[in-house]
């Protein structure tokens, strides 16, 4: 893995070709009884053709939503209030819902959360794969089906047999492969993995991510992975985007935001994690998230950052490409 | 003066008229908590390690199949009641998901108040304002930011540190929390962690630290249990066995810790494990329960439980790799423990 993923990491400056997913000033309201909720406040990134990018946040700070929103999978009271979803010269947004239908899952595909509760517990396995072959080609045969359907259970390490098997009869990491194996079924261009793997242990998990990032790699697929699990980050992406109260406050390769972060709030939350190999006094980062329904003026992070300065409270800080490959939304820069 | 105590505890589920297949949940494990010295003891493992069903033999919440869990020596099975009530004082606990042990409908304040009546800690109702404030710093939040709201106005960190607040007021002499992290955001974590450290500094409170998550083991904890169903795997203090871990399984595990740094990559035992899987060696109940994953597995480990061997003074390990190793018998589990 060290070498693939070196490689992928010296790849040069933005072209535009490379892009397969261009996302701009997305945003993303809930209605709630208490007042709208900019859960998405105007965020702007660029996935390109097989790289892996991790979208990263505490809770509430917009990442689910976000990757969600890009599948055009949010359910009321969520409503997507602006901005525009490029995959590979195709706007997603403003999509027919029968098109939209057609490009989920063949073109951009989404391992959820919680695989263990998103596989119906009643129907076979390999029922539900045929599914989503069924949903969009309509001329395959059975054989035709069940053969790509073995070929993509045994490329994600299951047995043939688990098309037999129902959900309940598996275990946690073989319905997060299943789940996989649905998500690479018809060869998307993007994957977007929402926690993938939360519930499993780590072994499991290790093995699982694994598999996610060869099969990837097979189909050359680029994947967003969505997570507060910053070891998963460091260990499977390419590149970061740190979220922040609805908003991206830095975007950078996966070594320069661990190594050298930019925002106050990743250099707090990177100093904030546990590693083995000092034992010191790790320190949280004091104050609250912020509270979307009353969001602090100017910068979100303001009231919490300790480099925080009187325009902070004023202003928003644009993202902005402070050197190459390195995008920041801070006045310190 | 041992404190808390676990002696050879063994317990069984099912195996009844009703549930015919038994599940070993926890297997002769040993465990003690001196009072002299306040220490972090981690229970990690897997799910299905019995590291839960550890922590409620330990609360009194469920009883042992074989085996005893003692307080100042007084078996938890015998114990009278005025005993049992100090026990329950002095025995506290803090739970993964701060939000289950909320009702919804009442103001925080409730868990709080409700141990205040129950032990009878206030004469009056000024005094328990007082000692509920004290508490609520203690662990670190500030009274008007947390008294008088409901649950879903506080933020999961907040919930949590009210219930080591809650914990605090009964004046425990130790704390097991299981799992108290999980649900908390990285940044929130450390904080929480930081707060139940500061117990032990400052208060001289022992803890549990029960966990899935080695890292935070590592960082709180003296010493250190590794469960494999139900099973102690590797023990002792926390540096040798994280650092050097000798047990096959130990070492699967901490290499697949993903690690918040690029540079070092997770992985390595993994492939020797698969060759392990693929030999599919069916490993019958009464061997060692990591055989048929073990990519170092003999003959004997199919045939017979390995135990404890203690490789060096304060850790042990169950493999027959350490075979040459003095063997160490339930009861002596304990004294392996650095202090």
């Amino acid at each position: 893995m060290a070498t693939e993923t070196h490689e992928t990491r010296t790849v040069g400056e933005a072209n535009a070709k490379d892009r397969i997913l261009d996302v701009k000033n997305l945003r993303v309201n809930y209605q709630t009884p208490r007042g709208p909720v900019q859960a998405v406040n105007g965020v702007t990134f660029f996935l390109r053709r097989g790289e892996r990018l991790g979208l990263v946040g505490e809770s509430g700070s917009g990442k689910s939503t976000t990757a969600l929103s890009l599948m055009r999978l949010l359910q009321e009271p969520a409503v997507i209030d602006g901005g525009e979803v490029w995959l590979d010269g195709k706007e997603l947004l403003h999509l027919p819902e029968e098109a939209m239908r057609r490009t989920r899952f063949a073109d951009i595909a989404l391992i959820p959360q919680g695989a263990m509760n998103s596989l119906n517990p009643m129907m076979l396995v390999g029922e539900q794969l045929r599914d989503t072959i069924r949903a969009h080609r309509f001329t395959d045969t059975r054989a035709a089906i069940d053969s790509r359907i073995q070929e993509v259970l045994e490329s994600v390490d299951l047995s043939a047999d688990v098309m037999h098997a129902y959900p309940h009869e598996l275990s946690g990491g073989m319905k997060q492969r299943v789940c996989i194996a649905m998500g690479i079924l018809l060869t998307p261009k993007v994957i977007i993995a929402d926690e993938p793997t939360s519930a499993l242990d780590v072994v499991v998990q290790r093995q699982v991510m694994e598999t996610l990032g060869r099969v990837q790699k097979e189909i050359g697929a680029a994947v967003i992975l969505v997570g507060h699990d910053m070891g998963l980050m460091a260990q499977f992406v390419n590149r970061i985007g740190v979220m922040y109260g609805g908003k991206l406050v830095e975007v950078g390769p996966v070594r320069d935001i661990f190594k050298d972060p930019l925002h106050p709030y990743t250099q707090l939350l990177i100093g904030s994690l546990p590693t083995l190999q000092t034992k010191e006094m790790f320190k949280g980062i004091a104050g609250l998230t912020p509270s979307l329904l009353n969001p602090p003026s100017g910068c979100m992070f303001h009231p919490r950052c300790p480099q925080a300065m009187a325009h902070c409270a004023v202003e928003i800080p644009p993202l902005v490409e402070l050197k190459p490959e390195r995008w920041v939304a801070c006045h310190l820069y | 003066m041992k404190l808390l105590e676990a002696e050879n505890v063994t317990k069984v589920f099912g195996g009844g008229l009703l549930n015919q297949r038994r599940t070993v949940a926890v297997e002769e494990v040993s465990l003690s908590i001196t009072e002299e010295k306040p220490t972090i003891t981690a229970l990690a493992g897997e799910s299905g390690s019995g590291k839960t069903t550890l922590a409620r033999l330990l609360l009194g919440m469920t009883q042992p199949s074989a085996g005893a869990i003692r307080y100042r020596g007084q078996d938890l099975a015998a114990m009278p009641s005025t005993e049992r009530r100090a026990f329950r004082r002095q025995v506290q606990a803090i739970f993964q998901d701060p939000f289950e042990v909320y009702n919804p409908f009442y103001r925080v304040d409730q868990v709080l108040t409700i141990p205040v009546r129950k032990f009878k800690l206030a004469a009056s109702r000024a005094e328990a304002d007082r000692l509920i404030e004290e508490s609520l710093a203690m662990a670190g939040l500030r009274p008007e930011d947390t008294l008088g709201r409901y649950p879903h106005q506080l933020s999961g960190g907040q919930r949590q540190r009210i219930m080591v607040a809650r914990a605090l007021l009964l004046n425990p002499k130790v704390i097991l929390a299981d799992e108290p992290v999980s649900m908390v955001d990285a940044s929130l974590r450390a904080t929480i962690l930081e707060s139940l450290m500061k117990l032990k500094r400052e208060l001289g409170i022992s803890l549990v630290y029960i966990t899935h998550d080695l890292t935070t083991a590592y960082q709180i904890s003296e010493n250190i249990y590794i469960l494999y169903r139900g099973a102690v795997a590797e023990m002792g203090s926390v540096d040798q066995v994280i650092k050097d871990p000798q047990h096959p399984y130990t070492r699967l595990l901490i290499s697949s810790i993903p690690l918040p740094d690029p540079d070092i990559h997770w992985g390595g035992e993994d492939e020797l494990e698969r060759k392990a899987q693929a030999r599919n060696l069916s490993s019958g109940s009464q061997g060692c329960k990591f055989a048929n994953r073990c990519p170092f597995v003999m003959t004997e480990c199919h045939a017979k439980q390995p135990p404890l061997y203690r490789t060096n003074d304060d850790r042990a390990v169950a493999c027959y790799l350490y075979k040459e190793h003095p063997v160490v018998r339930g009861g002596e589990m304990a004294n392996v423990l650095a202090t």
